[in-house]
């Protein structure tokens, strides 16, 4: 997919452009682990499951204590783009993308991101990463997670 | 259909061996959860087995719908009950069902016994026996949660089941403990893992499942996703959760209180869901897709007992059950109370429905002097007595001394050693639920598979006969629970949750396993769960049960109910008929 914008996000989108969007965690504070955003994130390849989701909810040290949801959060700079050594992740208008004809899986970029946001196809020994594609925000319950636009504008 | 569904994973204990079987017919015939759980139970339970003996296989089963659909959460197990002595079933939400069938499972058998305490792991398909010594005999269940916590990985798709010390020290009714405040309840399961010294089961798992055809299961989940997070029926469990069933319960006088002397607090309980929502709410957790999040966690504020300003916070979680077994069954008035006794039966793991009828019926017991001070090694019970009923579950967990070590076998086996049948509140063995609505209430909990409110649920029937000013003779009476239990034999090899029982119709079940590649009829699903209860029950006969021999409780036919004082004679004829549909001789098809 062609690259739109690869510097900062601009103040103010070209007027007449869609402003772009990205997942946004709005308030982890309210997720109640249903998992329907992971399991929809599937969804998308037309299966079930949790294979190549690209977003996870986990405990924070127990249910009791409440959770994280773990997504691309469409760095400006991504370190996953940055460290891959075969040009296997680029930047894109939000986000990345993935080239998996180029991945060797060497899994350096799950390494590069602090989030931990790199999630992994283990069947396909490639990496999965949000695409911003805001179908697991439309299963969301409780307004977690939304679609909200980038940068402003 | 999904070939990972077919497999079974098997478990020796006692050679510390594993192996997987491939089993398509058995998923064909039972569809999953509890249709093919009974099927190996059969496999593979000796008759006349020692629940806590090696031979007792524990059986988890998932089915095709989960995780597929919503409120398809629910996990099923099965095993010989040393509670009962019969039949165990119980069903489970938190992450099993997810973390089982994406284990790349539809089911797996664990049998023997280790001669080490161990905890079993499942990662990535592999199974492991580690060295759980270090984790046994701890004194909170919440601890052997955390410690599995932090040393297992699959964090976010994996399920943590645990004992308590109640269970290693096999009370009968221990219960096996997933991710904090869910359960494997009621019939003891934790007792059939201590007794094996399975201290633990972690399995994870983020496979996928193949979906034949892709754009209909799309629209399918849509549907149901909008109906489920719509839907007015699904609203109490979302609001509120089961807990708002107090209120209306004490209103019309069906609330079990104080051994079920009585039907009602002369006001509302100050532990009803909608005072525990305004007053203690702290979070609402769900099981693993399920929108609904019907799972209520109170915040437990307390003070330091010398300490100024320095306080602890303990997350609780309510339902109705729990708060009428511990609540209004022990005259409980404070919140913090009830809270705490939740509390408590969850960190030695204890089924919380069976130790507040057990606490109430020793509190009755002691106050009529069948018990003294002598047996209770100084703890005087009396209605409402929080810090006597903790000392109480401390001890019944512990099973230190007579007494307590007989309450930890149930009220059946304490009122058979010290007396007091007539107020010992158990069908068939198990503690009775907390709905006194009626007829179909006592005929559900004497008569359903597992002796619980849940099997046909009477107490729904009963509120409706009241709204509607109907009284059904018995024989209608139970026709119509026989149709109901039949009906969730289905659900619950779906594997869906029965709070998720009005969303999926006939109709609805039909065309979510159509799109799976699933092909079966209405009359065939029908006759499917027909069979499935027919199976279970004919194994309750092979293990001895019989409805003709059951007892039922005096003070539960004395004590009025909204529908009036019931009677022995119109329950036996309500048994009669439910013997006859239970045998198949109605012509329907079935296997007993």
């Amino acid at each position: 997919m062609a690259v739109l914008w690869a510097g900062p996000w601009p103040h103010a989108w070209p007027r007449g452009w869609a402003v772009p969007k990205r997942l946004a965690v709005v308030d982890p504070g309210r997720c109640v682990d249903c998992l329907l955003c992971a399991l929809a994130c599937s969804r998308r390849f037309g299966e079930g499951g949790l294979a190549r989701s690209a977003i996870a909810v986990r405990s924070v040290g127990g249910v009791e204590h409440g959770f994280v949801v773990i997504v691309c959060r469409a760095c400006p700079d991504p370190p996953c783009a940055a460290s891959c050594p075969v040009g296997a992740i680029t930047k894109a208008t939000v986000g990345v993308r993935v080239h998996p004809e180029r991945c060797i899986g060497c899994r350096t970029c799950v390494l590069s991101c602090p989030f931990g946001a790199v999630h992994w196809d283990e069947d396909n020994n490639k990496p999965v990463i949000c695409v911003h594609c805001g179908l697991c925000a439309s299963f969301c319950p409780h307004g977690v997670i939304a679609l909200e636009e980038v940068g402003g504008g | 259909m999904d070939k990972a569904l077919t497999r079974v994973l098997r478990i020796d204990l006692t050679k510390k061996r594993t192996w997987v079987e491939e089993r398509p017919n058995l998923f064909e015939k039972g569809l999953g959860g509890a249709g093919v759980a009974i099927e190996l139970l059969y496999e593979l339970c000796p008759k006349d087995a020692d629940p806590l003996g090696p031979e007792n296989p524990i059986i988890l089963a998932v089915g095709p719908l989960n995780p597929l659909f919503p409120l398809a959460s629910k996990a099923v197990a099965m095993f010989k009950s040393p509670h009962t002595g019969n039949l165990g079933e119980s069903h489970c939400g938190g992450r099993v069902a997810l973390a089982l069938r994406l284990a790349g499972f539809g089911a797996l058998a664990i049998q023997g016994k280790s001669d080490v305490p161990v905890y079993l792991t499942v990662h990535r398909g592999r199974v492991q026996f580690r060295d759980a010594r270090a984790l046994w005999g701890l004194s909170s269940s919440l601890t052997a949660g955390r410690v599995l916590r932090e040393i297992e990985p699959g964090s976010g798709a994996r399920t943590i089941l645990r004992i308590g010390r109640a269970g290693e020290r096999l009370v009968t009714y221990a219960n096996v403990i997933a991710e904090t405040y869910r359960h494997f309840g009621r019939l003891g399961l934790g007792a059939v893992f201590g007794s094996k010294n399975l201290k633990a089961l972690v399995i994870s798992g983020t496979g996928t499942i193949p979906i034949p055809d892709p754009p209909r299961y799309q629209k399918l989940y849509r549907e149901l996703w909008e109906r489920a997070t719509r839907s007015d029926h699904m609203r109490k469990y979302h609001d509120l959760g089961t807990a708002q069933n107090i209120r209306p319960l004490n209103q019309i006088g069906a609330l079990p209180v104080r051994n079920l002397s009585a039907t009602r607090y002369n006001e509302e309980p100050a532990f009803s869901g909608e005072r525990l929502a305004e007053g203690f709410l702290g979070r609402r957790l769900a099981c693993s897709a399920c929108p609904v999040a019907c799972i209520h966690l109170a915040i437990l504020r307390e003070p330091h007992p010398v300490e100024p300003y320095f306080y602890k916070t303990t997350f609780v979680s309510y339902d109705h059950e729990p708060l009428y077994a511990l609540g209004s069954m022990l005259g409980m008035e404070s919140p913090e109370g009830v809270l705490k006794l939740i509390d408590s039966a969850e960190v030695w793991g204890l089924d919380a429905i069976t130790t507040g009828v057990v606490l109430a019926w020793a509190t009755e017991a002691f106050a009529r002097g069948l018990i003294t001070e002598q047996d209770t090694v100084g703890v005087k019970p009396s209605w409402g007595d929080t810090q006597a009923y903790l000392e109480m579950i401390r001890r019944i967990a512990d099973r230190k001394g007579e007494l307590y070590w007989t309450l930890g076998q149930g009220v059946r086996a304490a009122s058979e050693k010290y007396g007091g049948q007539e107020f010992a509140l158990h069908f068939g063995g198990n503690e009775m639920p907390g709905y006194h609505t009626g007829p179909g209430a006592l005929l559900t909990y004497l008569s359903g598979s597992r002796h619980s409110h849940l099997d046909s649920a009477g107490y729904a029937l009963d509120q409706d006969c009241l709204r509607a000013g109907q009284n059904p003779p018995p024989e209608e009476l139970a026709c119509r629970l026989f149709a109901e239990e039949a009906r969730r034999q289905v659900l619950s090899s779906a594997v869906i949750c029965f709070f998720g029982r009005n969303l999926y119709d006939w109709e609805t079940i039909q065309t979510a396993l159509g799109v799976l590649g699933i092909e079966k009829s209405k009359e065939e699903l029908m006759a499917l769960g027909a069979a499935i209860l027919r199976q279970k029950y004919a194994f309750k006969v092979r293990e001895g049960f019989s409805l003709e021999k059951l007892t039922v409780p005096m003070r539960a036919v004395e004590t009025p109910t909204p529908l009036g004082v019931i009677s022995e004679d119109y329950l036996r004829k309500a048994l009669a008929e439910m013997e006859q549909l239970l045998r198949g001789d109605d012509g329907l098809a079935g296997d007993a």
